[in-house]
């Protein structure tokens, strides 16, 4: 049985993978979009990221784990010490062994990890229709045009597919996603949430903000890099004028 | 053995009495005798000495962090990512570094083949650079396995298993070159170790390029011996300023690159952790060797050496292997180059049709990255093979045939003639 479950996953693997060959040949337009956190200058919008903490915590965290952050990196988000505190005694946490040998389980702190919602492949195969949950920490570096794709793709789902696509049980049909069937049921709809901070949780606003939060989660040190960068850029540059006077004063003798 | 310099400082003295060194630095970059003439196409030998610099002091200082295990590599790259300080720098620098590196080289290269810096006495200094070059792709090469993403593993893979197709004893020397029936830890290990070992291989035979080019002296646009001392300007500070200038101006690239898109060489792939179970839709190498992964797909199934073979009763080389021969050979064609080329004008400014024959061979190596860049299909295909075909022509048909039957242009007697007499 597991066998066969096993080939069965890995069959349904290789046409996916064929069918994203399939797919790679036909155009699918992924709009752009202004995402705050573009350009030299762009910078993370503190309410947006907090509003997308939500979507990922209320939502997505169901199912997909977010492994390389720790609860304390939402300092960065304009929380708390406290607030962390408070967020990550939401989740349990196996420790140990103790000094009796045993493992334990305790509230997670702001120094832990993310807590994964299942404790291994297995388990979220086993309980998402044997498909697998990608880990989000880099999903916006992991696609090409990242941000774009991912919000295209949380807004890319159709209730019914375009006629003669014949759907395998348990998919949903996406427009952006290779291939069109996707593993993921559609996960996000008007209300969803309802945002601390009182916006009005329509789909693309959610999309929208999860999405950022994400791209914080995969380049939590865009903001120091980009304002290291102008200044990087304004000294040599200044050296530039430096050295091109420099030279031209050396060479101001030399007969070409 | 030169003249010894007289240095006013005691304690220099002392030591340079006892082992000269300072006496070596002194002739070898202040005195040092270049040609007046050189462009800022002659910085990049420079810039390529300095980026290596770069990748030795960051490299060292990731390898205190990194940690090489099929488990734990991703997620130890990732920590430096997050939790080093400054490690985000350290490891954006060290990846575009290698860019950045080829970049530098290639244009000296290029620089190279354009002004006949190859040609005698340079020959050796020639081979040596190649011999360079050599190194870096098998360092970078195993440099991008060490993060263990997808295209990490799956670039390894596929790599390695070019060597399945040396006759007979391919396969095992796979394994051996795995430790293993695949890419696994034992080949993460080993390609760490060789990582770290090569760039001081680099460095090695860097410093035997440039003792070559201190023995021979800079050949110059002109491509003409130099004459007089009038020809010339002592290194410092005449080059130390114009180096000065094309360093600062490549930094200013290599900075807006590293802070404002880091990953705009790489491949989003590689930011999943490698899965030997689930292949990438397309596996394509870091772009500096795209117009080599070219190459090695350029080669039908049924071209004539595996007929000629197969007609004989056996099939002694596949088009696997046959890709595998061209695309080494695309690189060893370099080291003939000396001997291919028999013009004695060093110069394509003088050689009206090897300038023009310059520029299809730039214009083709472009091409050939474009398609290596793409999926092997289509029109691609034929634009590979055609490609291929004029790279191999370039070289072996092209260069020798046009040396011999080209008449050059007039040369300038020196290096300062010819504006002494237009002034005059």
């Amino acid at each position: 049985m597991r066998t066969i479950r096993t080939l069965f996953i890995a069959f349904a693997g290789v046409l996916a993978g064929a069918a994203a060959v399939w797919a790679a040949g036909e155009k699918i337009d992924i709009p752009e979009r202004d995402w705050s956190w573009r350009g030299p200058v762009g910078s993370f919008e503190r309410a947006e990221l907090q509003r997308g903490l939500q979507v990922y915590t209320e939502v997505c965290a169901s199912c997909h784990s977010l492994r390389l952050l720790a609860y304390r990196n939402l300092t960065a988000l304009g929380y708390g010490e406290e607030e962390i505190k408070a967020y990550a005694a939401n989740y349990e946490v196996k420790d140990g062994p103790d000094d009796q040998g045993e493992m334990f389980s305790r509230t997670a702190i702001p120094s832990d990890r993310f807590v994964p919602p299942f404790p291994n492949q297995q388990a979220a195969r086993a309980a998402n229709n044997g498909a697998y949950p990608p880990d989000l920490s880099l999903m916006t570096k992991a696609r090409k045009r990242g941000p774009d794709y991912l919000f295209a793709l949380l807004t890319g789902y159709e209730d019914e597919p375009p006629a003669g696509i014949e759907l395998m049980a348990g998919m949903s049909y996406n427009r952006v996603y290779p291939g069109h069937q996707i593993a993921m049921p559609p996960p996000l709809f008007e209300g969803g949430v309802e945002y601390a901070d009182g916006t009005e949780a329509t789909v693309e606003r959610m999309a929208a903000d999860v999405t950022a939060f994400l791209a914080w989660a995969a380049e939590p040190e865009l903001e120091q890099r980009k304002s290291m960068g102008i200044g990087v850029l304004v000294a040599l540059g200044f050296l530039f004028v430096a050295v091109v006077l420099v030279k031209d004063r050396v060479w101001k003798d030399v007969k070409k | 053995m030169t003249t010894r310099t007289e240095f006013k400082n005691p304690l220099i003295r002392w030591v340079d009495d006892r082992l000269p060194v300072f006496t070596y630095l002194d002739h070898e970059y202040n005195q040092f005798p270049m040609p007046k003439n050189l462009n800022y196409w002659w910085n990049f030998g420079a810039l390529a000495s300095v980026v290596l610099v770069l990748m030795l002091v960051t490299g060292i200082l990731l390898a205190m962090q990194y940690t090489p295990h099929v488990d734990y590599a991703f997620e130890s790259v990732e920590r430096i990512m997050r939790d080093v300080n400054y490690g985000w720098l350290l490891r954006y620098l060290h990846m575009n570094g290698a860019s950045m590196f080829f970049i530098v080289v290639f244009i000296h290269l290029f620089r190279g083949m354009y002004y006949g810096s190859y040609k005698t006495p340079r020959e050796l200094l020639w081979i040596l650079g190649v011999v360079i070059v050599l190194l870096m792709m098998a360092t970078s090469f195993m440099g991008y396995v060490l993060p263990w993403g997808q295209m990490s593993f799956w670039g390894a893979t596929v790599i390695t298993n070019l060597f399945s197709a040396i006759p007979w004893v391919g396969d095992s020397i796979v394994t051996w070159l795995w430790g293993g029936f695949s890419v696994d830890n034992p080949t993460l290990n080993r390609f760490y170790a060789l990582h770290f070992l090569l760039p001081f291989v680099i460095f090695a035979v860097v410093a035997l390029h440039v003792v070559a080019v201190h023995i021979t002296g800079s050949n110059n646009p002109k491509g003409i011996d130099v004459q007089v001392p009038r020809d010339t300007v002592p290194f410092h500070p005449y080059f130390t300023a114009k180096d000065s200038v094309g360093l600062v101006a490549f930094l200013l690239f290599f900075a807006a690159v590293v802070f404002f898109d880091p990953n705009l060489f790489g491949e989003p792939d590689n930011y999943i952790k490698a899965d030997p179970l689930q292949t990438p839709t397309h596996i394509v190498p870091e772009w500096y060797f795209l117009p080599f992964y070219a190459i090695l797909r350029a080669v039908p199934d049924n071209f004539i050496g595996g007929w000629v073979t197969s007609w004989m009763g056996f099939t002694f080389i596949s088009a696997k292997l046959a890709g595998v021969i061209a695309m080494f050979a695309s690189i060893m064609v370099l080291f003939a180059l000396p001997w291919l080329d028999r013009s004695n004008v060093r110069s394509a400014r003088y050689r009206p049709i090897h300038n023009v024959l310059f520029w299809f061979f730039v214009f083709d190596c472009f091409v050939l990255g474009w398609v290596g860049a793409n999926p092997a299909e289509g029109m691609f295909v034929w634009i590979g093979r055609i490609g291929t075909v004029w790279y191999f022509a370039h070289f072996l048909v092209f260069i020798p045939l046009v040396s011999m039957i080209e008449t050059p242009r007039p040369l300038p007697a020196s290096i300062s003639e010819p504006v002494l007499k237009e002034k005059a």
